[in-house]
């Protein structure tokens, strides 16, 4: 597109079960859109998508980043984690599919709707996933 | 009339630029420069929060006065249903209402009648599986500021019907009308009110065209002359009253005990209201039904223009609730007729208020919040407030909107003292 537009780059640092910052990332990004003055429905889109993959790399993962970029004409969400990886990622798409323990339900996590809500909210979604070696969710939602 | 409109005003005099206010405001809406308050008008929703934290009350709200009825051949009361919680449970309310008629109204129409009848509209709007969930309540015009300000994507979540003072108002108009052949110009109503949110929806209504109501009078100015009348009181005529369950929508969970909803959320203060929508927004609470958030800790029971402690109220009207009296004249075939009269639901589009945008033009947006997130990093992060601004990244936001210079910053200040020395 046009290289002269600018770029913002926000980037943040997911801890392993560490719940009191998880959703900092979700919160700042809507945070920043609105001063942007985004549509609304967009703004909540990625809001659901960003908190999603934060919750799952606190949650699922021994740690990783969330990195988002905002163009002008769309927005670029890359979750990364450092492990353990799925093992199976047509399942772990399923609805209601979920391995989170009993401790994690009771904090209201574990539905099993994390990753489907994701793919529902972005225009592009792409995971892939090694096992031992970490998970990689990218998502685009366009401002058009 | 300008563009704004405020019950919510500082009264300079008073105020000695503490900042207690300032950290309390939930939208951010408060800076204090040179030493005085700013209240942002278009940020502020009148949720009242700096009446109740200001230790000067520097913080008030405009309310109208008992003179206002002058204008008037013929005066409406509508106390708030919050009234039923600032007299003993003892206390006889035929008394208290007589009393406020005898303040110079011709007419007094309480309030929790008003809430019956949109518990009928509300049973039926729970059922309808078309409407987005969950339906939020529209009772507290504070919280539907709140969303169009902060959570504008939960727009169409909220009830499109008016709240109880402004249904109270049609109503009672329209039966003084009725029964005393008058017309709408001589007519005047007045809500006897708890908070300045609803002193605002008279002045600048959501969701209609104009409020029925000719002024709003605050509880707190009127209660010692209410409860001196009340003592000589000579009820002539016994006046039509809300049932139980209709008084009890003044505590929170009130609504959605009326309504006999289940899967519901009540939530009282804005700061838990806010971290509830902020759940709803990232579509957790998808599966609940109803929410009912209100501004005041308690309800409408905690206004700040009442009298009595929100919690002794609330209590009181839980108490009041127990006894279970149906109002008679209240039936699902006069709510429909009300209804298909336009009395009771909204007619307006609720709008966004994008009080957030940094600049139309989005690539100069950009630029900004780059500034923003340069000079934040200069700021030292301590969020003390001194500045004026209630944050440093707010601070930071003020200077890249205007508002504000980088020296502001009392801290950065004193270092570059300390450096030049
Ligand atoms: N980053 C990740 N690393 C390892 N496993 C993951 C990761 N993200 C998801 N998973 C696996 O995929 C499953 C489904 O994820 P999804 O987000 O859909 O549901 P959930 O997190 O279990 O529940 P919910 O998101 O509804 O709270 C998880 O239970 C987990 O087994
Ligand atoms: S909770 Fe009731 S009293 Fe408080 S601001 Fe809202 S409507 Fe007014
Ligand atoms: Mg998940």
């Amino acid at each position: 597109m046009d290289d002269k537009s600018g770029v913002i780059n926000l980037e943040y640092e997911v801890i392993r079960y560490d719940f009191s910052k998880a959703g900092q990332a979700s919160s700042e990004i809507k945070k920043v859109l609105k001063q942007l003055g985004i549509n609304s429905n967009i703004v909540r889109k990625v809001a659901i998508a960003t908190y999603e993959a934060e919750m799952n790399i606190a949650i699922h993962s021994l740690g990783g980043r969330i990195i988002v970029t905002i163009t002008e004409s769309n927005i670029n969400i890359s979750a990364l984690d450092y492990g353990p990886g799925i093992e199976n990622i047509k399942l772990a798409m399923e609805e209601g599919f979920s391995t989170a323990p009993n401790n994690i339900r009771e904090l209201g996590f574990g539905a099993g709707m994390g990753l489907p809500n994701m793919k529902r909210c972005s225009d592009v979604f792409e995971i892939c996933s090694k096992k031992n070696k970490g998970t990689k969710v990218d998502m685009k939602i366009s401002l058009n | 009339m300008s563009k704004y409109f405020h019950s919510l005003v500082l009264d300079e005099e008073k105020c000695n630029g503490c900042t207690n206010c300032l950290r309390r405001c939930p939208i951010e809406a408060i800076r204090v420069k040179n030493k005085k308050a700013i209240i942002i008008k278009n940020r502020c929703i009148d949720c009242g929060e700096c009446i109740r934290v200001c230790p000067y009350h520097a913080q008030k709200s405009i309310t109208d006065d008992l003179n206002m009825l002058k204008n008037f051949e013929y005066n409406i009361a509508i106390p708030s249903m919050s009234l039923y919680g600032q007299f003993s449970i003892d206390t006889d309310m035929e008394k208290v209402f007589q009393a406020i008629k005898d303040l110079g109204f011709d007419y007094v129409f309480d309030e929790a009648r008003a809430a019956d009848i949109i518990t009928e509209v509300l049973k039926d709007m729970v059922k309808d599986i078309k409407l987005p969930r969950p339906i939020i309540s529209s009772l507290c015009p504070a919280i539907v500021r709140l969303i169009q300000v902060r959570f504008p994507s939960l727009i169409d979540n909220i009830a499109r019907v008016e709240s109880p003072m402004e249904i109270s108002a049609r109503v009672a108009r329209k039966e003084l009308m009725e029964n005393y052949n008058l017309s709408f110009e001589k007519t005047g109503v007045f809500y006897l009110t708890p908070c300045p949110a609803k002193v605002t929806s008279i002045r600048r209504p959501i969701g209609i065209k104009e409020s029925h109501l000719n002024g709003a009078i605050s509880i707190d100015s009127l209660y010692g002359n209410i409860v001196t009348n009340a003592k000589k009181a000579k009820v002539t005529k016994a006046f039509t009253r809300g049932s139980t369950e209709g008084i009890g929508w003044a505590r929170v969970g009130g609504q959605s005990y009326a309504i006999g909803v289940e899967n519901y959320i009540a939530v009282d203060g804005i700061e838990n209201v806010i971290n509830v929508l902020e759940e709803i927004e990232l579509g957790k609470l998808s599966n609940l039904n109803f929410f009912e958030g209100l501004a005041c800790t308690g309800g409408c029971v905690g206004g700040p223009l009442n009298v009595e402690n929100p919690f002794i109220a609330k209590s009181r009207i839980r108490k009041l609730s127990k006894n279970k009296t149906k109002s008679k004249d209240i039936t699902k075939e006069y709510v429909k007729g009300l209804y298909e009269q336009g009395f009771i639901g909204w007619t307006e589009k609720i709008y966004t208020k994008d009080i957030m945008i940094l600049d139309k033009n989005m690539q100069r947006a950009m630029e900004k919040i780059e500034r923003i997130k340069y000079i934040a990093k200069m700021l030292p992060g301590l969020d003390c407030g001194s500045c004026g601004s209630p944050t440093c990244t707010s601070l930071a936001e003020d200077i890249v909107r205007g508002y504000g210079k980088i020296d502001d910053c009392v801290l950065r200040m004193r270092e570059n003292l300390n450096k030049d020395n």
